[in-house]
């Protein structure tokens, strides 16, 4: 059992729903986030795509992922953040992404937290590894 | 180095597996170590022994198994393998199936983690 609390990040890269990369990858945050590692998850690239609100998935016949992303909170996965420059590239205001979870104490809405590229490269070179999807 | 692999992507589709396995050779030619290769996604299906390539290729699941054999942990996610089908019973020797805390424990355990993936 992992018990050493080493930073690693899982980074989440592909466009949701056209492959099952943005899924398992939520599947990892959900396991890893029971294991004494220090967890962040990065939304980056076609990935802010994951985080835009209003998704419906029935029409394409799959059970799709928004109901575990507004639960990340919940999931104790909390250390999450969002390329500015992928938001800004894609036409996606940095207000319109969807809530992970909720304030214990207010109700209002966690939203992953927007980062510049560079502070994005910091982090990432602080990382003991980084599971990329 | 102590190393850990992701392996997410099927064989002979796409090149993810093949990267993964010769990086990993050449890895083990330096003198690094393999602390386990973890297969997820499409990846489980690099260990069926179903598949049956023609003469002249690569059997990739055969190539996984004799790294196996050499002591190599490898893993098959089981909830990505049992979407597709993937049973103990259609695995190659040397391969295992079990879950993601695996990949939790091997990445812990290593120096150095390196995914393959689309």
């Amino acid at each position: 059992m992992a018990a050493t609390g080493k930073k690693v990040m899982v980074t989440v890269r592909k466009a949701p729903h056209g492959s099952i990369y943005v899924q398992e990858s939520i599947e990892v945050m959900f396991i890893f986030a029971t294991y004494d590692m220090d967890l962040s998850v990065v939304f980056i690239d076609d990935g802010v795509l994951a985080l835009q609100p209003g998704q419906d998935t029935k029409g394409l016949g799959i059970k799709g992922f928004m109901a575990s992303l507004g639960a990340l909170v919940d999931w104790e996965v909390t250390k999450v953040y969002v390329d500015r420059r992928s938001l800004k590239e894609r036409n996606i205001a940095e207000d319109a992404v969807i809530a992970i979870g909720k304030d214990e104490d207010t109700d209002a809405p966690i939203r992953p937290q927007v980062l510049d590229s560079a502070e994005i490269a910091a982090m990432m070179a602080a990382q003991h590894s980084i599971v990329s999807f | 180095m102590k190393l850990s692999i992701l392996v997410l992507e099927g064989p002979y589709n796409h090149e993810a597996s093949d990267s993964a396995y010769n990086f990993i050779q050449a890895a083990l030619a330096k003198g690094h170590t393999i602390r386990g290769i973890f297969f997820y996604d499409d990846g489980v299906y690099n260990a069926t022994k179903l598949m049956d390539p023609p003469q002249d290729d690569r059997h990739i699941a055969k190539r996984w198994s004799e790294l196996g054999a050499t002591g190599v942990d490898m893993i098959v996610c089981v909830a990505a393998a049992k979407r597709r089908g993937i049973t103990n019973e259609v695995l190659v020797p040397n391969v295992r199936i079990s879950g993601l805390g695996q990949l939790a424990s091997m990445i812990d355990e290593c120096d150095r983690f390196v995914t393959f993936g689309d």
